[in-house]
């Protein structure tokens, strides 16, 4: 069951075609990437999804109900360029944004409070938000986003500008949303952090999808037939023997553990059969089918793309 | 609270809070009744030292006239407490100018042989330093009565008539008229009017517009600009529409300058009265209401007349400060401040909009000053002729309406001119309103694009 369906969005901004005739489906409760290029169109739809702008055509449903005013309540944005009044205090600043966003004074202030405190910058509670470093402010930034417990969570690259420690708890926090019941679409170039907690993507090049499933799924697809077994002790002419039957990518040894890597060309011949068939060669420590990185295919897929390319994975 | 509610109770409180608000709160009424405090403490600190003045008169019409034994009688050119002449006899003007520089004399007087005869003389006064205005004029006043009295006495001889009854005729005949204005009510009663005190009402009440306007619109438009730069913006408008954030800047930034100007009268209020108690020694003004007296040091007009002319005056100024219609003048100040304000200021907020830090503005503020200057420029001529075509047409016109019109307040304006005003403000600014709101919503997130009037067009003809 998709919590956000995006139906042939169509938006054109003074003879550029920013988004064009998208369709897109956030299943529930996952976290889901949305990656591109620069310039693809993923703010522009971002944006629409905030309402701060309206597609020219196409439509766009929220839990079944069609995107209106009420949904600002409903979902919670976090942008890219992101910024706070630089003079005014952090607690008061996070207030006001808060009662922006629809909670009344006594909610925002209990909650603000009980964040603040998990994430130990109550101090800075008077303080001006000049005042505090970067990843302060950005600390600050996803509590004012998460405080309306929104049920639909927008991040445009998050994780910019964070060190890896505060990378780290930002992910937890992501992953702990996830387990509480909101639905995450996130957009980003950091491809490890779409390898390590996304359910889904998709990919948009020049106003178009490109790519679009089950991130497993995706990866499988893009998977070469790469496999990297390893075996306790030492094979002389290992590879050499095998460099018959498949393409040898790579070998090596260490600590009296061999490994070798090799894709598989005979398409006739099934994963068990190649297990099977590698498995008299000595004492098989570990068999693993190597997967192709986000970045890898990301790249792979873009350029490969053309206007009228789409590859769709169910 | 309601979302443009909650935005214009932040505009509004972080404003007031701000160091800057409360030192202008304090300066504002400081500098004003300084401002009119201050002349009256200056004429009473005028001059600090004595200056001599040697004086070379090849006339000899100026000697002091001595008695016999030598000692000076009367003084035609008049000592005053800060000026002493010393009239020399038997030195040439080079030597006289030599001897200037180290010599005990601040100035040197030259008056030439035939200055009766020669209209404006040409008197010279010759120093080291540039002497002042009360000098200069003491010494005309001098030479000017002395003449006359000498050209009097010279026709009072043609005709047979004595001096002294030259004298007691210019006595008589010296009036001195004061027109007393009144407005006449409906009601048949009279009220007693001065038009210099209206002239300087108009005048404070159209500079106040000018200043407000300009220091509160900028205001807003330095504030969208920040939102633009600190990118705050992005975070605001996924919770309200651009509108809200628009309309509730310019309210708050409204009230700021309503509270600031409602101190501002309070605060100046206490002061002058203070000041006036304290600094000025009232005995001193009536000694600066110079009494005009010939060269024998007799007044001309009666000593009793003078004391009634001053009561006089000082009884009209008051009873036309009290004919003021204060609720009129205040309600309009109220409404052209905030018609002007809301005017100017959905100007200034589209301005921020469309551009990506504060010295980009420069180009479109040309269309915000011109009309602001040309009120004030208007307003001085209006001041003089509050019923003219000028002043007609140019409170009518809502650009330049809500300074001009306050001008012509305090002279009683023909209800339809301020009905015609009023409605033509209202309409203008509703409509600049809206207009803004088209050039922000697309401004505010745009960046780095280089804004021309072309392109603002391009975004008032985009849809919603």
């Amino acid at each position: 069951m998709s919590f956000l369906t995006a139906t042939q969005v169509v938006k054109r901004y003074s003879g550029h075609l920013a988004l064009d005739s998208l369709d897109l489906a956030v299943p529930q409760n996952s976290i889901f990437g949305l990656l591109g290029p620069n310039g693809a169109g993923k703010t522009t739809f971002i944006r629409i999804l905030n309402q701060i702008t309206a597609p020219d055509s196409g439509s766009i449903y929220i839990d079944g109900e069609k995107l209106s005013a009420k949904h600002i309540h409903s979902i919670g944005y976090l942008p890219e360029e992101r910024g706070l009044y630089k003079k005014m205090k952090v607690g008061e600043q996070a207030l006001y944004l808060s009662r922006l966003k629809g909670l009344n004074r006594h909610d925002a202030f209990k909650q603000l409070k009980y964040w603040f405190e998990k994430f130990e910058i109550t101090e800075w509670w008077d303080k001006k938000v000049e005042e505090l470093s970067k990843g302060m402010q950005q600390k600050v930034q996803f509590i004012i986003t998460i405080l309306h417990k929104p049920r639909l969570l927008i991040f445009d690259e998050p994780f910019s500008g964070f060190d890896p420690i505060n990378t780290n708890l930002l992910k937890q926090e992501i992953l702990k949303l996830r387990f509480d019941g909101a639905t995450i679409l996130f957009s980003t170039h950091n491809m490890a952090s779409v390898e390590e907690i996304c359910d889904h993507i998709a990919l948009i090049n020049k106003s178009r999808k490109i790519l679009d499933g089950n991130i497993n799924d995706v990866r499988d697809t893009y998977a070469s037939g790469i496999y990297e077994f390893t075996y306790l002790g030492y094979f002389q002419k290992l590879a050499a023997t095998l460099a018959t039957n498949y393409e040898i990518i790579e070998t090596a040894e260490n600590n009296g553990i061999s490994s070798i890597k090799l894709r598989l060309t005979d398409s006739s011949m099934s994963q068990n059969d190649l297990i099977k068939h590698m498995l008299q060669f000595g004492n098989m420590k570990s068999f693993e089918m190597v997967k192709p990185s986000m970045n890898d295919i990301f790249i792979k897929a873009v350029q490969s793309s053309g206007p009228s390319n789409e590859t769709k994975i169910n | 609270m309601s979302k443009t509610g909650l935005i214009i109770q932040r505009e509004y409180v972080t404003r007031v809070k701000k160091k800057s608000f409360i030192i202008m709160t304090i300066l504002g009424p400081l500098l004003f009744a300084a401002l009119m405090v201050a002349p009256a403490l200056l004429a009473q600190m005028e001059e600090d030292e004595l200056k001599y003045v040697a004086v070379i008169d090849d006339s000899y019409l100026f000697a002091p006239i001595t008695s016999d034994d030598g000692k000076i009688d009367i003084r035609i050119l008049k000592d005053t407490e800060f000026i002493k002449f010393d009239y020399m006899l038997n030195m040439s003007m080079d030597s006289a100018k030599n001897q200037l520089k180290d010599s005990k004399y601040y100035a040197l007087l030259y008056i030439p042989h035939n200055v009766i005869n020669m209209g404006t003389g040409r008197v010279q006064l010759f120093s080291y330093q540039q002497p002042n205005l009360g000098l200069k004029m003491h010494i005309a006043n001098c030479l000017e009565k002395h003449i006359e009295d000498i050209k009097l006495a010279e026709k009072g001889k043609d005709l047979g008539i004595t001096p002294e009854s030259m004298q007691e005729i210019l006595r008589v005949v010296n009036s001195n008229v004061n027109v007393i204005t009144y407005k006449l009510g409906e009601d048949g009663v009279e009220t007693q009017t001065s038009t210099e005190i209206s002239m300087i009402l108009g005048y404070i009440s159209g500079f106040l517009i000018y200043m407000f306007v300009f220091m509160y619109g900028s205001m807003v438009m330095r504030g969208v600009i920040e939102e633009k730069t600190s990118r705050i913006v992005e975070v605001i408008v996924s919770s309200v529409k651009p509108y809200q954030l628009m309309m509730g800047k310019i309210i708050g930034v409204a009230l700021v300058g309503l509270t600031q100007f409602l101190l501002w009268v309070v605060l100046t209020f206490g002061l002058v009265t203070v000041a006036q108690a304290v600094l000025i020694d009232t005995s001193k003004i009536a000694e600066m209401a110079q009494v005009p007296t010939d060269s024998t040091g007799r007044t001309l007009i009666d000593a009793d007349k003078a004391v009634d002319e001053g009561a006089a005056q000082f009884s009209e100024v008051f009873n036309s400060i009290k004919a003021i219609n204060f609720p009129l003048v205040i309600g309009m100040f109220l409404f052209y401040f905030m018609g002007g304000y809301l005017l100017y200021a959905a100007m200034f907020a589209a301005i921020g909009a469309a551009v990506d830090n504060e010295t980009d503005t420069q180009q479109f503020m040309l269309p915000v000053t011109i009309p602001l200057v040309l009120g004030i420029i208007v307003m001085v001529s209006a001041i003089n002729n509050p019923s003219g075509s000028l002043a007609y047409w140019f409170s009518i016109i809502p650009f330049t309406s809500p300074i001009v019109m306050m001008v012509r307040i305090p002279f009683e304006v023909p209800i339809q001119d301020v009905i015609i005003s009023m409605a033509l403000l209202v309409i203008s600014f509703v409509f600049m309103v809206w207009m803004a709101a088209k050039i922000y919503r697309t401004g505010i997130l745009m960046y780095g694009k280089k804004v021309n009037y072309k392109e603002l067009w391009k975004w008032l003809r985009y849809k919603n």
